[in-house]
């Protein structure tokens, strides 16, 4: 004797109910106690940019302020050697970092002079195109992120940049590290890493470490999406040059010479 | 059976040698060895109730990575209301300094001894 019809339907009625009644149930319960809250004093942006004036940059000869900073705080190591070489924010000579912009006056006035170099955050990122794993990829605030736990180090994005921003950890990087800082990772053997625009900084209001020391106040960092912030100003009332914009990769580090 | 006493010893000979170092364990104690991590904080809660922290420290370490490095989320609302930033070093670590009697205490015992959140992330310095 099997159940009738009627008997069925009760039963696979009462059955479902209780299924999804414990299934929000559940649910509501993790919720509870789990939810993510933003931080209030995080900085929030919708395309986040870089503004580098070359001339008050130059006013000082010689000074690596930026660079340090900001080698000193994420724990960049320094092998000593070009071809471990590992940089976030660097130098080159202005022919080599802008060399679509070539006028032989303008030269004349900056040929050879530094200039300084960083990530430059593409709207359209190369490096992010050929990662096989997404462990670069572009947030919603168009920084250009890496998760050191994906990357499988196969330097594909190294290939990619057209900016030789990306550094390849060729060997442990741990006794490189002068002057560490506990309260941010270093990286191991065999990952790729680069500028971030401070991610971790901006998430508690803070400028990104170079625009916040550099002596001259040659570096701007600001959304370009806000028509009243400080960089839309800047970009409205100055000429403003980027690295091989030919490229199509829409870079957001911008250069007022 | 030819041979059987040979056959035979070797089987026991065979058996002793194989389950020896457990018979060894049992009898020096250490099989009852249970690890006892450390707790030096003085603060009352995790942020999880503490027996979730003990099965599943790991299922949130890894919720915490992914906010934070995918979402850009840093901000975590404990069990008890309390919000915490979060990070290993800076939050976690701060509680529980003492990796080696804290992390490893049952990292080692269960032979899970080497995550490598460590290759990266700096441990804090212990004072002995």
């Amino acid at each position: 004797m099997g159940i009738d019809r009627r008997k069925f339907l009760t039963i696979a009625g009462l059955t479902a109910a209780a299924a999804i009644g414990k299934k929000t149930l559940g649910d509501s319960l993790t919720a509870d106690t789990r939810e993510l809250l933003p931080k209030d004093e995080s900085l929030v942006g919708k395309r986040w940019a870089m503004i580098f004036d070359i001339k008050k940059c130059l006013h000082k000869d010689g000074c690596t302020v930026c660079m340090d900073a900001c080698h000193q705080i994420h724990n960049v190591p320094d092998f000593g050697n070009k071809k471990d070489e590992v940089k976030w924010i660097w130098k080159e000579p202005f022919e080599h970092a802008l060399p679509d912009n070539e006028s032989p006056y303008l030269e004349e006035e900056f040929k050879d002079k530094p200039v300084i170099v960083m990530c430059n955050h593409c709207d359209n990122p190369p490096c992010v195109r050929v990662c096989p794993t997404q462990a670069t990829w572009k947030r919603e605030d168009g920084i250009v992120m890496m998760d050191m736990h994906r990357c499988i180090g196969c330097r594909y994005c190294v290939a990619g940049c057209p900016y030789g921003s990306r550094s390849f950890n060729w060997r442990d990087p741990r006794p490189f590290i002068k002057n560490e800082n506990p309260e941010y990772p270093t990286r191991e053997r065999g990952v790729v890493e680069k500028c971030d625009f401070c991610a971790e900084r901006l998430a508690f209001g803070l400028q990104p470490r170079c625009v916040e020391v550099c002596p001259e106040k040659a570096l701007k960092f600001g959304d370009l999406e806000d028509p009243e912030s400080e960089v839309r100003q800047i970009l409205h009332d100055n000429f403003a040059i980027r690295r091989k914009p030919g490229l199509g990769t829409n870079p957001q580090v911008y250069y007022l010479v | 059976m030819y041979d059987a006493w040979k056959i035979i010893g070797g089987i026991i000979i065979f058996l002793v040698l194989i389950t020896g170092p457990t018979w060894y364990d049992m009898a020096s104690g250490k099989a009852d060895y249970k690890p006892n991590p450390k707790i030096v904080t003085t603060e009352k809660n995790c942020v999880m109730p503490t027996e979730y922290m003990k099965e599943s420290h790991m299922k949130l370490l890894d919720e915490w990575r992914n906010s934070v490095v995918r979402d850009g989320k840093r901000i975590f609302t404990s069990f008890d209301g309390k919000q915490y930033n979060m990070s290993l070093v800076n939050t976690c670590m701060k509680c529980h300094p003492n990796k080696s009697e804290f992390c490893d205490e049952c990292h080692n015992y269960s032979a899970v001894g080497q995550p490598d959140c460590w290759n990266c992330h700096i441990e804090p310095e212990e004072t002995k």
